[in-house]
């Protein structure tokens, strides 16, 4: 009665790398890889980098073509009364000092267009491989590892973790380049002025940076906290709206808006903690720099009245840290940024660097199928974390031949679809092997076991798309008859043919709905449909009538006559005409024969026979 | 192993192939709003309103914030003319101004202070207030609406639009305080010196003419980027969903070539959209160097001339300087204020959406009802002019079960869905308990009715959670009474961890047969005197199959209960059976009755399939029609 095998103490080790996020660890490596990634485009990231540096530069001479516009209106006021000639030259000089800044805004405009365009599209270049990466991973990791994880934790990380980890280049990496060049290149300028009046305006840098790196930390806690939480608020809108006639049936409305207010009222209580680390930090930052500021002009002009520096030389300081405003606005975002794209980055990494549990060994070659012979060869199996050591298979011995029907039946929880998903190598055999003409299958490519092995399922996963590209996924490649022909085959035919676009009509999400039956007669022309040699229906026809099942049956003979077919099934009728059934009970073969041997032989199968006949037709 | 002179063709070089990833259709939905959308704009006023006073102290600090940042080039000028000029020097004075800016600061700290805070918990404040509207409201719109919208749209709409909105709000506290600061700025330059203001704002007009022109083409180049990012991610969507089908079919390959393609179209669009954001920066730099050349030139000829002080020349470059900030991070709010109307606009499509199912003011809430089920007269459907139950008329009394039987279309869920007020009827009446729903609260409806839908839903709770959903102060004793009652108590101790058990999503760690255990468990403690069940189509294997009839046999015990029933054991065991075909009542009875009578059911019946929705379309209309015959 109970179906341990697909139950909950399975648990895969790839889970908890997933889940379990060490917090302490991740940041600088996560955000080591990030950068190497950027440094991966090496041209680009050198455009970029030598733009920053030059867009700091040219903005550095700003302050100083300022200060000295100030010096010469001021300094040629002084000494006016040499007359026209000298008034003439300062107007020279005020007019070349203009053209000098003007030149250099544009150069500033230039490499900062520049930098950020190369800067987003090293992004944006990061972001594309992640993404296909991404893709990839999910594609190879396993049945088991995708039953554990939420959809939509899986979506957030594929669209907002790949954007957070994106944004590092620019407001990271380029930003704290320009950030330095700013500082430091002004710091060299004002000292070549007046080395007091430079440490009073860059007093505070240190305190700034101190302050920054503090409210880095807190914030990642922070992010880490609320996009955990996030993902959980997801989780519950989700459920809620796929169940929404259970919530409607209970008049549960009251009970799930509790449920949410739970969930979103904890996550607001972090979003606001967030809001006040941030605004916190950011304000205490402009509040020092606005300090340094007013201390520049007090003993500036002090300074100034002790004729130690000209009027233009404390412009220059106070145009200088102007500059700085916007940055030092931006050290918020920059840290904030920094927090996301280390959350994120971790989030992220911890699916990529999964090792898909199953794989290609190195030396894997094609396979190479001759006959289309299977083999089951004393296989043992136990799930990799199964704790207890019971209802796996032990001793499994089975041989499909082409031309040849195997069915598999047995109580639930027995390992039947075990058996199915150790064939298309889902699960690695823990002893004995399973060969195909020979051929252990753990040496083979997996793409070409599972072009060789086609397993129909139960509930078969419909794509929004027309239902020719339905039938076809395996095989886009197939034409029109052939797809017609599978479906035909599989009773599919007539119904696509009544459908108002016939083979065009959309099905999945968004377009016509396909009963349960209907579905699985799809997966069934969809499983037929590529040449596969060995053909496992896993309980595929559970929601088929048992009439329409004997058509497809029938139908399906002329495409069986030359593939090893395995038949899984509790419905006996689906598999009482096999070549060999084999009846599997707690993870072993407990009877084999044929319908009436096994009916002779007054076994297992024959109670299941006279309880499913029962059922039924006790009526006549 | 010699390679072939002429290679035969594989099909991929004849013909693309027939695959897409992602889904076909294009998004219909509007991705890139206007800037500025009057009507988004009322409609999110609303939800301000219990925020009035934090706003209003916001635009205080605003204020206070832009005051102390527009004043502090005044006061260098006023420092250098008044103290630090030839002539004039005054340390006194030095140390007043110095004194001055210092209190500007502190000033400005705590109006950033308090301005940051309070538009930045109040942004959260909406944003989860406009989340919990839209999901409140979906928890009571129609259900058929439920049923047209996939869950996915709903989620983005919950989590994409809402974020968008985010990014919106936090910015928008920097955009205010810019477009005050521009406005304070012009002012203060004006007045400072009118025709020395005048002539270095004169560039600005230029940057109006460099957007008139930019704006257009650029637009078309972030919609390019939004779109293309949308089907990327609708493509990651299906291969995050429908990764199963991929794995067995081998299509990872294909797939992953035709998700590059679009993934690459997303790099091309989003480098050409940041190729438009980014020419920009050039043009605006060059335009603030022209103003501080201006101020140079001419202010500086005009101090020569002993027409302007040198602090004012000072103080309109410190402007001039800070001018373009606010202009430049506007030009970037632009395009988060297009999207965040789109995501408005979205938003309030959903809480627009019409609850036709409401509580009547005086709606009945009654502790105890007899459970009799009554339909007058029904007449029923979705879409107008179309009814799905026409006339239809009978009544089911308290412990009575009836089983509802038809081919597929004929209305039994329909039917049972009008018991719970799912939908409000065209015509007629249906009673339960002897009121009519429309004058019962539909907590009542719900608390009275117990349902059992086809698909056994299940939440990602534990054990114990799902069976406690219906009421939510059972007791642990109940549960397990109810699991045993049911048949479920056996496996679930067999669980590693019994009734605290986790389930997946959706229960995907229990088999079908399990879950609809638990789903029967969960209808018996909710202990309603009125059951409704549709039985589940998908077979489960015989030994479930043997548990559920016994569960359900004692589920029934003692309720009046409709069943849409599939299985022949179910509707031989009930006390009526109901037969519908397109929407009417053809005839009712016990199975023996019926079977005397020998009308469709009996026709049905005699074709001998295992559910009445087996049986293929041809031969129910050829039963329908033979019924017709005889009956005429």
């Amino acid at each position: 009665m109970s179906r341990q095998t697909k139950s909950t103490s399975r648990i895969d080790s790839e889970v908890d790398a997933t889940y379990g996020i060490d917090v302490s660890k991740v940041d600088t490596a996560v955000l080591a890889r990030i950068t190497a990634m950027a440094f991966r485009h090496k041209a680009r990231m050198a455009i970029a980098i030598v733009a920053t540096l030059s867009a700091g530069g040219f903005q550095l001479f700003v302050p100083q073509f300022l200060g000295q516009a100030v010096d010469l209106a001021r300094g040629l006021l002084a000494g006016a009364a040499e007359g026209s000639s000298g008034r003439a030259a300062a107007e020279e000089a005020l007019a070349t000092t203009a053209l000098l800044l003007l030149a250099s805004a544009v150069a500033r405009g230039l490499f900062t267009m520049m930098q950020n365009y190369q800067g987003e599209a090293v992004g944006q270049l990061i972001g594309y491989r992640l993404r296909l990466e991404y893709y990839r991973k999910l594609q190879s990791l396993s049945f088991s590892w995708h039953d554990r994880v939420h959809t939509g934790d899986l979506m957030t990380r594929g669209i907002l973790d790949i954007e957070g980890v994106r944004l590092w280049v620019d407001t990271g990496i380029l930003r704290s380049i320009l950030l330095t060049v700013l500082i430091g290149g002004g710091a060299t300028i004002l000292m070549q002025n007046d080395t007091t009046l430079a440490l009073v305006a860059l007093g505070f840098v240190p305190i700034v940076g101190v302050r920054a790196s503090f409210a880095r930390l807190k914030l990642r806690d922070t992010w880490i906290a609320l996009q955990d939480q996030m993902s959980l608020l997801t989780k519950v809108m989700e459920e809620n709206l796929g169940g929404i006639r259970v919530v409607r049936a209970f008049a549960a409305q009251a009970h799930e808006m509790v449920r949410y207010d739970g969930v979103a009222n904890e996550a607001l209580e972090i979003a606001s903690r967030r809001v006040r680390l941030f605004v916190h930090s950011t304000t205490q930052m402009t509040f020092v720099y606005f300090l340094a500021m007013g201390a520049t002009l007090w003993v500036g002009g002090e300074k100034v009245i002790d004729g130690e520096i000209t009027l233009g030389q404390l412009t220059e300081a106070l145009a200088f840290m102007l500059i700085l405003q916007m940055p030092v606005r931006q050290i918020g975002w920059m840290i904030n940024s920094i927090a996301r794209a280390s959350t994120c980055g971790g989030r992220l990494f911890n699916v990529l660097d999964l090792e898909p549990s199953i794989g290609d060994t190195p030396d894997a070659r094609p396979l190479e199928v001759t006959e289309g012979v299977v083999r089951f060869e004393a296989v043992d199996f136990r799930y990799p974390t199964w704790a207890k050591n019971d209802r796996t298979l032990a001793e499994i011995e089975i041989e499909a031949r082409p031309g040849k029907m195997v069915g598999i039946v047995g109580p639930p929880g027995s390992g039947k679809t075990t058996i199915a998903q150790l064939l298309g190598r889902y699960y690695d055999v823990s002893g004995g092997r399973i060969t195909i003409d020979g051929q252990d299958i753990r040496n083979v490519t997996l793409e070409s076991l599972r072009n060789t092995v086609s397993i129909v399922q139960q509930e078969p996963f419909l794509f929004t798309s027309s239902i020719d590209h339905n039938v076809a996924y395996g095989d886009p490649w197939a034409g029109r008859s052939s797809i017609e022909r599978s479906s035909q085959a599989a009773q599919l035919h007539a119904y696509i043919k009544a459908l108002p676009g016939a083979y065009d009509t959309l099905v999945g999400e968004r377009g016509v709905s396909l009963s349960g039956g209907q579905r699985q007669r799809l997966s069934i022309a969809r499983a037929i449909l590529p040449d596969a040699k060995v053909l496992v229906f896993d309980d595929s026809t559970a929601a088929v009538d048992a009439a329409t099942e004997k058509r497809i049956r029938d139908a399906l003979r002329d495409f069986v006559s030359d593939r090893a077919v395995i038949v899984i099934a509790h419905r006996l009728t689906s598999l009482m005409h096999a070549d060999e059934i084999i009846f599997v009970e707690a993870g072993r073969i407990v009877e084999r024969g044929s319908h009436d041997e096994l009916m002779t032989a007054g076994g297992r199968y024959r109670q299941l026979y006279e309880l499913q006949s029962r059922e039924t037709g006790d009526e006549q | 192993m010699s390679p072939t002179p002429t290679p035969t063709p594989t099909p991929a070089d004849t013909r693309p192939p027939l695959a897409v990833v992602g889904s076909q259709i294009s998004q219909d939905e509007e991705l890139f709003g206007r800037a500025f959308d009057k009507w988004v704009v009322r409609r999110f006023m609303a939800y301000l309103v219990p925020y009035k006073k934090r706003i209003a102290l916001g635009v205080v600090f605003v204020l206070l914030f832009t005051m102390t940042q527009l004043s502090i080039p005044l006061i260098v000028r006023w420092a250098i003319d008044g103290a630090l000029a030839e002539g004039s020097r005054d340390v006194d004075l030095l140390h007043r101004v110095g004194g001055l800016f210092f209190a500007v600061v502190v000033a400005n700290y705590l109006a950033n202070h308090f301005m940051e805070t309070l538009v930045g918990r109040t942004a959260q404040n909406l944003l989860f207030d406009l989340r919990r509207a839209m999901y409140a409201h979906l928890q009571f719109v129609s259900l058929s609406f439920m049923d047209k919208t996939e869950a996915g749209r709903l989620m983005s709409r919950l989590q994409g639009d809402v974020y968008a909105l985010q990014e919106f709000l936090e910015s928008s506290i920097f955009a205010i305080g810019d477009l005050v600061l521009l406005f304070g700025i012009v002012i203060v330059m004006l007045s400072l010196d009118a025709r020395l203001g005048g002539l270095s704002l004169s560039v600005v007009l230029l940057l109006f003419l460099v957007r008139v022109i930019w704006l257009p083409m650029a637009r078309k180049a972030f919609m390019a980027a939004r779109e293309a990012s949308s089907t990327t991610n609708a493509a990651l969507a299906e291969n995050v969903h429908g990764v199963r089908a991929i794995q067995e079919l081998s299509r990872e390959d294909v797939n992953f070539q035709l998700f590059d393609e679009k993934a690459s179209e997303n790099l091309r669009a989003h480098l050409r959209a940041s190729k438009f954001t980014n020419v920009m920066i050039p043009i605006v730099d060059t335009l603030t160097g022209s103003a501080m050349a201006i101020v140079i030139v001419l202010g500086g000829a005009m101090v020569l001339d002993d027409d302007l002080d040198i602090g004012i020349m000072v103080a309109f470059l410190f402007y001039v300087q800070r001018f373009f900030d606010p202009i430049r991070s506007l030009t970037i709010q632009y395009s988060i204020m297009q999207r965040a109307m789109a995501a408005g606009q979205r938003i309030f499509e959903v809480t627009d959406v019409e609850i036709d199912v409401k509580d009547a003011p005086d709606a009945a809430d009654p502790a105890e009802i007899d459970g009799a089920i009554e339909f007058r007269d029904v007449t029923f459907g979705y879409e107008p002019g179309n009814p799905i139950l026409r006339d239809i008329t009978f009544a089911v009394a308290p412990g009575e079960t009836v089983a509802l039987v038809g081919p597929t279309g004929s209305g039994k869920t329909s039917t049972t869905a009008l018991v719970h007020r799912f939908y409000d009827v065209w015509k007629g009446e249906v009673l339960v308990g002897g009121r009519d729903v429309r004058q019962m609260t539909q907590n009542s409806l719900g608390r009275h009715i117990a349902m059992v839908l086809q698909e056994p839903f299940l939440f990602s709770a534990t054990i114990e959670d799902n069976i406690r959903y219906a009421k939510s102060d059972a007791s642990r004793e109940q549960i397990i009474d109810a699991a045993k009652a049911v048949g479920a108590h056996d496996f679930i101790m067999r669980l590693d961890r019994g009734y605290g058990t986790q389930l997946d999503q959706r229960g995907s760690n229990l088999s079908l047969g399990q879950r609809q255990l638990i789903s029967f468990a969960r209808a018996l403690v909710a202990d309603a005197s009125i059951l409704v069940l549709d039985e589940a189509t998908a077979s489960v294997d015989s030994y479930t199959e043997l548990e559920i009839q016994r569960a359900l046999a004692r589920l029934l015990q003692g309720r009046t209960a409709m069943v849409i029933a599939h299985r022949l054991a179910t509707i031989r065991g009930a006390d009526r059976i109901i037969v519908l075909n397109e929407g009417r009542i053809v005839e009712q009875g016990s199975h023996d009755e019926l079977m005397k009578l020998g009308g469709l059911y009996a026709r049905l019946y005699r074709m001998n399939y295992a559910s009445f929705d087996d049986i293929p379309e041809d031969e129910i209309r050829g039963a329908v029609e033979a019924d017709n015959g005889g009956a005429t």
